[in-house]
């Protein structure tokens, strides 16, 4: 047996990668709960790749036969219902789970020096993620379904000059038609995926050359020379690393140490997503919405057309704004902002435990802002939610202004050299 | 973990108020384990809406097996139109035809429980009241304008608009109350409110036939979990045991 | 060269606490177990929903089939589960061939379970005037061609009638059975069938099912 191991590592590497990337990889030792949903997020991602192979199986990507398909599915297909239920309750769980590690990555300073690139990656999951659901929203060929495209679709339009060839030419007809659900049919099932799993695969590379950031944002590679003997980790790391630097004795391996923790939060995860799969799988209409049960109809619009809800806090975004082109490139700008984090932030210390309440307080004021607008692009339009968005609006870009202006010389306090026992 | 839970509550706010007119809408008396109400629910379907709906997306074989309906029953006192048992819920209504008649082609009933939601349809069923400015002779509280005739009206009676005087804010008012029925429909008012609520209980059956059997599974689904959690967490504790 | 070794990575000085070998070792392998009934519980949704659809079961149940329109001589063709399935109304002429070249035959008497019980018989058929068969070849899946009136003759001298496979080249007589030295091993399929009345048969069960 160990003879046929040792003549496969000698031809592909696969105990190399494996020990360099799991059993020998070091993880901070005080990763918390936030740190579970990356795992979960891969977790979710191969959820969505199994159980979309298989609607593909069943689905029949036709104006006429997408919303019959569905229902086929359904009904007809052994636990096609079963299937289409994972499918739909893990979109809505990649969003929670995603949004959940952002936030991780924001309150402790994940992005900043060295990890920007990692930010940056991750930052290209989410927004392919959105392309993705979108996508993928479209295909049940709901009322919903049909609306929510016509209404993202016509954002293009917005684009001086040549913002109306563009829609067109996106929805390969004068309206959304058959040719578009089509072509996102197309995108959602082969071209989107590859491009997350590749995107994924950098993130991870990505993340084991700079090292796992921690809850304190301590360093768990020092200088080589600089730790002495007795302050080294007890556990095999791989050379990779220890060849390099001092891995201090802060880390635990990263199997099985930290994906038992992950098992652990995996477990409590699935309840929660096995609850609603089974028994309340709309959601109250939040992940499957009630118009959605009815089949596209071009000659009349829902009475209120709202994007599902990961996208609400954008569109309320979108709204706010009064002008059409403008109220685009505000909702482009909420991402875009997100995107130059690492460089909004200029303070050299990166978890919020050793940071100024001011930054505190600004976070966390950041997540009830992304909150309520998700709120408020989620409901029937209102005279005071107007107002009340523009106000959100302005406190969503006000976060990375007044982190701008503050981080440079921040009041922070000292960061211990280790991680506290 | 709180802080986790905060997050979720507030990020899916509850169930969204069905939209329609201004009446409070009444809880249907949903009970999909009730085999004897999703019957005469079916029974009802049958005979007062397949008319001009359908359930095209669901085949009569399907909802017998469900409802347990032998087959050689349901074929004698449920299929009118002389289709096979295992072909769809269709009617032979011309769409076009329709259209011209009601003015939009009557939509599919299959999922209209999950459309409009069980309490809309129990409470739009039993809210037309008399409207002679209306094609069909009748208007309907929750659903104003509609395009449709009261076909229960056998079963309901001439339903009346009730209003009484009360007193609001100092000022005596009219205020809707409810529907009322002339009483010379076949069911007594409590006879039609059950029977409409068996027709809802079998349209929520219909949105969703896979609806029992979830919770059946999701059940021991969610004990596996549990044990599984268990095992795991045990073992996480015994390797991190040596670590803080 | 990293060593190749999947066992947990442990601390190399750590010693401070006496380290339960069987507890871990049982709890590794009780979290593998149940963790693997699970993977085993998941896939059966994935599995069950290849089996055939509501839709593949409501296109494969029993077909009625009217014949009292079929001519002496005359082959009609009905679906049954997506496959041919023929009827021929085979002429008294037709019925004194099949004795004619039995030495020809794999199977003359059909030994092989390849028809109902019923039709384990000379002519391999409820009734001797009417023939039902599966039209698919045994050897690799296509539709032989019905030759009749001679025209058999050229693909099986002295023999005016039956099946040849184009695909192959299989020769089959006008009771299904396959003649020597061709590529197909069995003789055609006779479905499960039963007749209603005189004039109506039901292609899917028999009698004795029924």
């Amino acid at each position: 047996m160990n003879g046929f191991l040792n003549w496969i590592e000698q031809r592909i590497p696969m105990m190399r990668v494996a020990n360099m990337h799991a059993l020998q990889y070091p993880a901070p030792r005080n990763m918390n709960f936030w740190y579970v949903f990356g795992f979960l997020a891969t977790i979710v991602l191969v959820n969505q790749i199994i159980t979309g192979v298989w609607l593909t199986m069943s689905y029949e990507p036709s104006a006429d036969g997408a919303f019959r398909s569905v229902e086929f599915i359904m009904r007809e297909v052994d636990y096609g219902w079963l299937l289409r239920y994972m499918h739909s309750t893990g979109a809505s769980a990649f969003f929670i789970v995603v949004y959940l590690h952002m936030f991780r990555g924001m309150i402790y300073g994940s992005y900043q020096k060295p990890r920007e690139l990692l930010w940056i990656f991750g930052m290209f999951i989410y927004l392919a993620l959105m392309a993705e659901a979108f996508m993928g929203y479209v295909l049940p060929w709901g009322q919903m379904s049909y609306w929510g495209a016509q209404v993202i679709v016509s954002l293009f339009g917005a684009i001086p000059v040549i913002g109306p060839d563009l829609v067109i030419w996106i929805q390969g007809d004068y309206v959304i038609s058959g040719a578009t659900l089509n072509r996102f049919f197309a995108l959602h099932v082969i071209a989107l995926p590859l491009v997350i799993v590749i995107l994924v695969f950098l993130h991870i590379i990505a993340l084991h050359e700079v090292g796992s950031n921690n809850p304190d944002g301590v360093a768990i590679k020092h200088k080589k020379g600089s730790l002495p003997e007795s302050e080294k980790t007890p556990y095999k790391i791989h050379e990779y690393y220890t060849d390099k630097y001092d891995i201090a004795d802060d880390v635990v391996p990263f199997f099985p140490h930290i994906v038992l923790k992950d098992l652990v939060a995996f477990c409590v995860f699935l309840a929660a997503f096995t609850y609603v799969m089974f028994f309340a799988p709309e959601m109250g209409g939040k992940f499957l919405e009630h118009p959605n049960f009815e089949i596209a109809d071009p000659l009349k619009t829902p009475e209120h057309i709202f994007p599902v809800w990961y996208f609400t806090p954008f569109y309320a975004i979108l709204k706010a704004v009064p002008d059409k082109l403008f109220g685009v490139l505000a909702m482009f700008a909420a991402i875009g902002f997100l995107f130059a984090l690492p460089w909004w932030d200029r303070s050299n210390v990166r978890s919020w435990r050793y940071r100024s309440g001011l930054h505190k307080v600004n976070l966390i004021v950041f997540a009830i802002v992304f909150i309520f607008l998700g709120y408020l692009g989620g409901t029937p339009q209102e005279a005071w939610k107007l107002i009340a968005s523009q106000i959100a609006t302005i406190m969503y870009f006000g976060f990375f202004i007044a982190l701008f202006l503050y981080s440079k010389n921040e009041k922070t306090k000292p960061v211990p050299e280790r991680i506290p026992k | 973990m709180k802080k986790l839970m905060y997050f979720l509550v507030f990020f899916l706010p509850g169930v969204a108020m069905a939209a329609g007119g201004n009446v409070p809408l009444d809880k249907a008396p949903i009970d999909l384990t009730d085999k004897a109400s999703l019957q005469r629910g079916a029974k009802l379907f049958m005979n007062y809406c397949l008319g001009c709906h359908s359930q095209k997306y669901q085949r009569y074989s399907r909802t017998f097996e469900d409802l347990g309906i032998p087959e050689d029953l349901g074929e004698k006192y449920l299929q009118f139109t002389g289709e096979k048992v295992t072909d769809y819920i269709t009617n032979t209504m011309p769409e076009t035809g329709a259209a011209n008649w009601f003015g939009n082609p009557p939509p599919d009933l299959t999922l209209v429980a999950r459309v409009r939601g069980p309490d809309w349809i129990y409470t739009y069923l039993r809210t037309f009241y008399v409207d002679e400015s209306r094609p069909f002779g009748v208007n309907n509280k929750v659903f104003p304008d509609v395009g449709m005739p009261h076909v229960l009206q056998p079963l309901q009676g001439t339903p009346r608009e009730t209003n009484e005087e009360m007193l609001v804010d100092g000022e005596m008012v009219e205020r809707y109350v409810g529907i009322k029925s002339d009483g010379d429909g076949a069911l007594s008012p409590g006879e039609y409110d059950q029977a409409v609520g068996d027709l809802v209980n079998f349209l929520e059956y219909s949105g969703e036939p896979s609806r029992l059997e979830s919770e059946q599974i999701g059940k021991w689904v969610l004990v596996f979990i549990a044990v599984l959690f268990v095992f795991v967490f045990l073992l996480k504790k015994e390797y991190w045991r040596e670590v803080h | 060269m990293s060593n190749v070794s999947v066992d947990a990575n442990e601390p190399a000085h750590n010693d401070n606490q006496p380290k339960n070998n069987n507890r871990r070792r049982f709890l590794t392998v009780a979290t593998s177990v149940v963790g693997g009934v699970g993977v085993v519980g998941a896939a059966v949704p994935f599995i069950a929903s290849w089996n055939p659809s509501a839709k593949a079961k409501a296109a494969g149940a029993d077909v009625e089939v009217d014949i009292s329109g079929i001519e002496p001589g005359q082959l009609i063709r009905v679906m049954w589960r997506s496959k041919p399935v023929w009827i021929v109304r085979r002429t008294p002429e037709i019925l004194e061939e099949l004795k004619q070249h039995e030495d020809n035959l794999k199977d003359p008497n059909s030994e092989a379970e390849q028809q109902p019980a019923f039709a384990k018989n000379y002519y391999r058929s409820e009734k001797e005037e009417y023939l039902v068969l599966v039209g698919i070849c045994t050897h690799l899946g296509c539709s032989p061609t019905h030759l009749k009136n001679g025209a058999f003759e050229e693909i099986v001298e002295g023999v005016p009638d039956g099946f040849f496979c184009p695909c192959h080249g299989s020769k089959f007589d006008m009771a299904g059975r396959v003649f020597q030295n061709v590529p197909a091993p069995l003789n055609l399929v006779v479905p499960p069938y039963q007749y209603v009345d005189d004039t109506t048969m039901i292609i899917g069960s028999t009698a004795e099912e029924a």
